[in-house]
């Protein structure tokens, strides 16, 4: 009975340009120094560490000349002995504070993700819960879950690997460069040589990687739903003796996913060999022109030595810079998706200081209303319905599929605005009175009855989380679900839902009956939701709720007519309008609409069968 | 928006608290992540996967033995350089020689790496494609009854999460090869150039080790949490969005909002935590780093100026032990993967031990289209469980080209006898037999081709609706497809649609009406053409007016056929030639319509308390009904 689907908003952000990805960099910047202690501090200490990690060859180098005075002429003895010891502590000293500021480094840039993660996960998740119902008919739920867990990871990486990282590499290979150059400028330079070249080829090959992960995971999640399928399908693919159509089906979403692998297999492999050995190439030229100059005398073992712990040390950052660029462009396009998630206005919401709706007589009046569903705005689904129910009255809606019964009862909770006239209950129109007083009066039983996983009594008691075992089993037992209840093994307390016992299509809809039954609403609404009820069961139901509907409006939508032949007054639509009204018998015998659905539903005779 | 979080937060926490009875997502999570370090059973059937690629594994191994060798001689080369290449007088030429020997090691480097993760990664794939399609296929054999109580979003977990951790182990098991090669070549080289100053550097892996052994567990212990409170809250929040409309018919947002925040925050204590437990080991490394190049400096360097080491072995001293720590930390790193991987395994190989009830016989017949196309039942028990036989001594025949209608209550049996038909399950004793041939003696794929099957619940695969219909025979052409379509009434809407016959369709046909489904899996029977159709019919849910179109269609599905039809509408059972009337596993009446009515058994009583469909008959009419004795 749902709108069709428009495609989804959300998933068809393609990638940002230069300025909005860059806004929303800041935008993430700016909420990681919402905790400014933290994320000071991981700053500041990567600019410690980093000191004292290029503090390490230049002692090294130190030491390594200690060793050499012999040769250069110095004197050997208690001096440089004391030189050796003195360096050597110095570099241990340098060891400890390194480790200990990259310890601050890592945990306070983390901890900012952690923090930043928690206030996303938070925002995203209230934001869900309160997008109407119109956004969530337009938005396939998988693409949400992507949002909320892949596009908000994307974010919450952003400080520690993209912005801690940045100042990391840029310090290091920065004041690195700044060190060897000054040292000796040729062979500064062939030191750094390797420093453009796997910079370039890491960013190159991370954003590949990113291109075709996107890519692998679109292929994945075609082997997934063929498995899946096929695999609850299980009976049809046996009944049609289809094993080796679904395995045919299965090796070719599997080969064009194993194919893309392999490239990227191929794409990571060809990289980190050719950076690695450019590393080396440098290292290898350094290692000659040093040595030269070693030989000539116009360099000592100790400089060369630090030349190349310096690169060892440099290694590593600079092939990092690609992950850099690609946490970049990760928080970029996932900050689009995810901020225009949080940023989406949620349609149906309290006016400022709206009141609390009041019930007194629980009238409930729609007048002239019109209806067409915002992916649709040019189709009008409801147009010139109005009635009215008092309390106690019970309203049964029928009429052929696409008629817009189910689209009436969505819009007394207020699922859905009213594109035109209005609803009120006692004289107040439900858009200007609170959500939550509004949705605390008037239940729905909807169609297709979700299960929460938890137990039983938690289920039943989802809107009246503080509701004592009594009524619980009161509302089970007017729906019909007491006594299968405690035919299971735990009761009331068997967890059911996603990972417990799984229920029937008519148990569930029991449930669900017992779980608008707790609210003890001014309006009750079963959008056809007996249907998968037996109708002797739906009887019993009947009876049971009797006493409670005399304080109440019931309004049933059914095909079944026999789930609302009884209802006070019994509305016909067709294309979005009332088009006859009465009870059951004035609509016999007006012989209309209403008599013709009877005589097929209740004797399908001959007729009915050769028509 | 923060801040207004956090005043939200603060006014659902002071006005009530939690409510006892509100829970959001899940509390735990569902299955072992860790397993034995080592299992060889598992080992064993992992090995089966990997053993068709073993050449490739072989190379790989030696590339890894190769690349870790250059790995140690590099620096060795640097000393060879240091100290007879660079000294003053020393021959000019062997400079060159070593920079030439350097680059023969890079080159080697650089061709082990890359065949090494070439091979490597290529392997993974491939095994984790492997296993993948060995249980999907064997999923496809086992019984039904084992896939009846087993949930498909269990089954796909281990298709996707422990087959990915099985890859995950794959490729550290051969990179820790190289780590340990590694290792023990570091420790060799150093104690080969110098025992004593090797032995004194050497002296920190010890504590190293000793540090992580204490470290280890309780590290595991808070990644774990982790892990858990991660897969938690992204549950609670999976389910935030599937069950949106019940949330806020309910009105329980506020209430959830508090939950879910104990569940986040919960989440960023653990994460806090594990952050503490990673990053302690930084400083120990570094500062044991520090300590060993010390050592070095102060021991080596004055032996060095006591002329009684060469300046070059302290160098290769210094860089040994810039690497000397990596090994053991992707050791133990690997050491959890492999954990994992055996957790992992274990579940894996429960899938592919489910034993396959129902094979074919070693001389099965292919059970040919010119079959006359009888059904027959000879005195058939059965039960999903044996002691409990939900078919008792039943017997009965279809002639070819009869429809016969199967009616009972819940429960009488009535599905089982269709299922039987077509071999999902054996029986325990008795025969039934198709075309005149025990359908135990007949291939199971000849034996689906010849019956056409029509679930209660219409199942669609994704994909168009043309492929849908043509789902068994994929020949069929397009004319077949529309013919069979306009018979069974469903050409009308699928034209309507965007894209007609190749319109596609949403997951499991989800953009269609379920009557709408009823009918396109109507016209994949009729394009499958078997000489026998088994029809379930469809109860609840269809609106009159579908309802109409579909009895229409399913006069014309049962033409020239033999038909089965468990019926809940009067008006199918009333045209079949003979009606099976079914009660707890037994057969009570048989007959047509006019004999069953003379009968005044439960059938005519039943008919007569007018309801259009026994399914809609009150349980407690029903019983009387059924417990009046027969007269």
């Amino acid at each position: 009975m749902r709108a069709a689907k428009p495609a989804a908003s959300l998933a068809l952000v393609k990638a940002a340009g230069w300025g909005k990805g860059l806004s929303i960099l800041t935008r993430i910047t700016v909420m990681a120094f919402r905790h400014p202690w933290q994320a000071s501090l991981a700053i500041g200490a990567t600019l410690v560490a980093s000191a004292f990690q290029l503090t390490i060859p230049r002692l090294l180098g130190h030491a390594v000349d200690s060793t050499q005075i012999v040769l250069s002429g110095g004197a050997a003895g208690q001096a440089a002995q004391d030189t050796l010891l003195t360096t050597a502590l110095l570099l241990l000293g340098a060891s400890v504070v390194r480790g200990l500021f990259t310890l601050v480094q890592n945990y306070f840039s983390e901890a900012v993700g952690h923090h930043l993660g928690y206030r996303l996960r938070l925002a995203c998740y209230e934001k869900i819960q309160r997008l109407s119902f119109s956004f969530h008919d337009s938005m396939h739920s998988g693409d949400l879950i992507t949002v909320g867990l892949l596009d908000l990871e994307g974010v919450r990486m952003y400080f520690s690997t993209a912005l801690v990282r940045m100042v990391l590499l840029f310090v290091l290979i920065g004041m690195g460069a700044y060190l060897l150059l000054s040292t000796d400028i040729v062979l500064g330079l062939l030191a750094l040589s390797f420093v453009p070249f796997v910079g370039w080829r890491s960013s190159v090959t991370q954003l590949r990687l990113r291109a075709t992960w996107l890519e692998l995971q679109e292929r994945l999640s075609v082997l997934t739903r063929v498995m899946e399928e096929s695999l609850g399908g299980i009976r049809v693919v046996r009944a049609f003796a289809a094993q080796d159509h679904e395995m045919a089906k299965f090796d070719k979403a599997s080969q064009s996913a194993v194919e893309l692998a392999h490239q990227r297999v191929g794409i990571r492999v060809a990289n980190t060999s050719a950076m690695t050995f450019s590393f080396f190439v440098a290292m290898g030229l350094v290692l000659w022109v040093g040595g030269t100059k070693v030989m000539a005398g116009e360099m000592t073992v100790g400089t060369l030595t630090s030349f190349l712990t310096f690169m060892t040390i440099l290694q590593m950052p600079v092939r990092q810079l690609g992950l850099m660029v690609n946490a970049f462009a990760r928080a970029s396009t996932c900050g689009a998706r995810l901020f225009e998630l949080l940023d989406l206005d949620i349609a149906i919401k309290d006016e400022a200081n709206a009141p609390d709706l009041k019930v007194a007589d629980g009238t409930l009046r729609f007048e002239n209303v019109r209806f067409a569903y915002p992916a649709a705005a040019q189709q009008d689904v409801l147009s010139g319905v109005s009635f009215e129910a008092r309390r106690g009255e019970t309203i049964g809606i029928v009429g052929p599929p696409g008629s817009g019964k189910s689209t009436l009862a969505h819009l007394i909770p207020r699922f859905y605005d009213v594109t035109g006239g209005s609803i009120t209950i006692d004289g107040q129109d439900i858009r200007r009175v609170t959500l939550q007083s509004l949705r605390r009066s008037v239940a729905v039983v909807q169609q297709d009855s979700f299960l929460f996983t938890t137990t039983i009594e938690n289920n039943i008691a989802y809107g009246d989380p503080w509701a004592k075992d009594a009524h619980i089993e009161r509302a089970s037992e007017s729906a019909q679900l007491h006594n299968y209840v405690l035919g299971l093994p735990s009761g009331y307390g068997t967890v059911v839902g996603e990972r417990g016992v799984s229920l029937s299509g008519g148990q569930r809809q029991r449930l669900s009956i017992a779980r608008a039954l707790m609210l003890r609403p001014a309006v009750m609404v079963f959008d056809d939701s007996t249907a998968a009820i037996d109708a002797g069961t739906e009887q019993r139901m009947r009876i049971a709720m009797r006493r409670y509907a005399a304080s109440r409006v019931t309004i049933i939508v059914a095909h079944r007519l026999s789930s609302l032949m009884h209802a006070d007054r019994i509305l016909f639509m067709e294309d979005g309008r009332i088009v006859e009204s009465g009870t059951h018998a004035e609509l016999l015998a007006l012989g209309g609409r209403y008599r013709a659905l009877y005589d097929l539903q209740l004797r399908p005779g001959d007729d009915a069968l050769s028509a | 928006m923060a801040e207004q979080l956090d005043a939200e937060r603060d006014d659902a926490r002071g006005e009530e608290g939690r409510p006892p009875r509100a829970v959001v997502g899940s509390h735990r999570i569902e299955e072992e992540i860790f397993g034995k370090v080592f299992d060889t059973n598992i080992i064993r059937r992992i090995w089966a996967f990997v053993a068709p690629y073993r050449t490739k594994i072989y190379w790989a191994v030696a590339a890894v033995l190769a690349f870790t060798a250059m790995q140690l001689a590099i620096p060795l080369i640097i000393r060879y350089a240091i100290d007879h290449g660079m000294r003053p007088g020393a021959d000019p030429s062997t400079l060159p020689w070593t920079i030439l020997a350097f680059l023969v090691a890079i080159l080697i480097n650089f061709g082990a790496s890359y065949l090494q993760e070439m091979l490597v990664g290529g392997v993974a794939e491939d095994v984790l494609f492997d296993i993948r399609r060995a249980m999907f296929g064997h999923l496809q054999r086992v019984s039904l009854s084992w896939m009846d109580k087993t949930e498909v979003g269990r089954l796909m977990s281990r298709l996707q999460g422990d087959v990915n951790s099985m890859q995950e182990f794959l490729e550290t098991s051969v990179l820790s090869v190289g780590d340990i090669t590694l290792l023990f070549g570091i420790i060799v080289v150093m104690l080969s150039l110098d025992f004593k100053l090797g032995l004194l550097t050497l002296s920190a892996l010890p504590v190293l080790f000793v540090v992580r052994l204490f470290w280890l567990p309780r590290a595991r212990k808070s990644f774990m949490a982790a892990h858990e409170t991660n897969s938690i809250a992204n549950g609670a929040l999976a389910e935030a969005i599937h069950g949106v409309r019940a949330v806020q018919g309910m009105d329980r947002q506020a209430v959830n909002f508090m939950l879910f925040d104990d569940k986040v925050r919960a989440n960023l204590r653990t994460h806090l935590t594990a952050a503490k437990y990673a990053q302690v080991m930084v400083p120990i490394v570094d500062s044991l780093t520090g300590l060993a190049m010390a050592l070095v400096i102060v021991v080596g360097g004055a032996r060095v100026l006591n002329q009684a080491l060469d300046v070059g072995v302290m160098v290769a001293f210094l860089f040994y032990i810039q690497r000397f720590f990596d090994p053991i930390r992707s050791l133990t790193l690997q050491y959890s993967v492999m954990q994992r991987a055996m957790a992992s395994g274990q579940r894996l190989t429960e899938v592919l031990d489910v034993p396959i009830d129902i094979k074919d016989a070693p001389d099965a017949k292919v059970l040919s289209s010119d079959m006359d196309g009888s059904v027959e039942f000879r005195d058939v028990v059965f039960g999903y469980n044996p002691k409990h036989p939900v078919l008792k001594h039943v017997s009965f025949k279809v002639n070819p080209g009869e429809t016969v209608a199967l009616v009972g209550p819940t429960g009488s049996g009535k599905s089982s006898c269709m299922s039987l038909i077509h071999r999902f399950y054996d029986v325990q004793q008795g025969q039934v037999l198709v075309g005149g041939h025990d359908v135990r003696s007949l291939s199971q794929d000849s034996l689906g081709r010849q019956i056409a099957m029509v679930l209660q619940e219409p199942f669609l695969f994704t994909g168009t609706v043309i492929e849908n219909i043509r789902y068994q025979k994929t020949d069929a052409t397009r004319d077949d497809v529309v013919q069979a379509a306009k018979t069974v009434g469903a050409h009308d809407f699928i034209m309507r649609m965007p894209d007609g016959y190749d319109s596609v369709l949403g997951q499991r046909g989800g953009n269609l009406s379920l009557g709408q489904r009823q009918l396109i899996s109507f016209a994949r029977a009729l394009v499958a053409d078997a000489k026998i159709l088994v029809l379930d019919e469809a109860t609840a849910n269809i609106d009159s007016y579908t309802e109409m179109l579909i009895q229409k269609a399913l006069v014309k599905l049962l033409e020239g056929r033999t038909g089965l039809v468990i019926a809940h509408r009067l008006a199918t059972i009333r045209e079949a030639d003979r009606i099976i009337v079914l009660q707890n596993g037994e057969l009570i009446e048989s007959g047509n319509h006019r004999e069953l009515m003379k009968n005044e058994k439960l059938y005519s009583k039943l008919y007569n308390l007018n309801y259009s469909s026994f399914d809609d008959i009150p349980e407690d009419v029903l019983d009387d009904a059924m417990t009046q004795p027969a007269t």
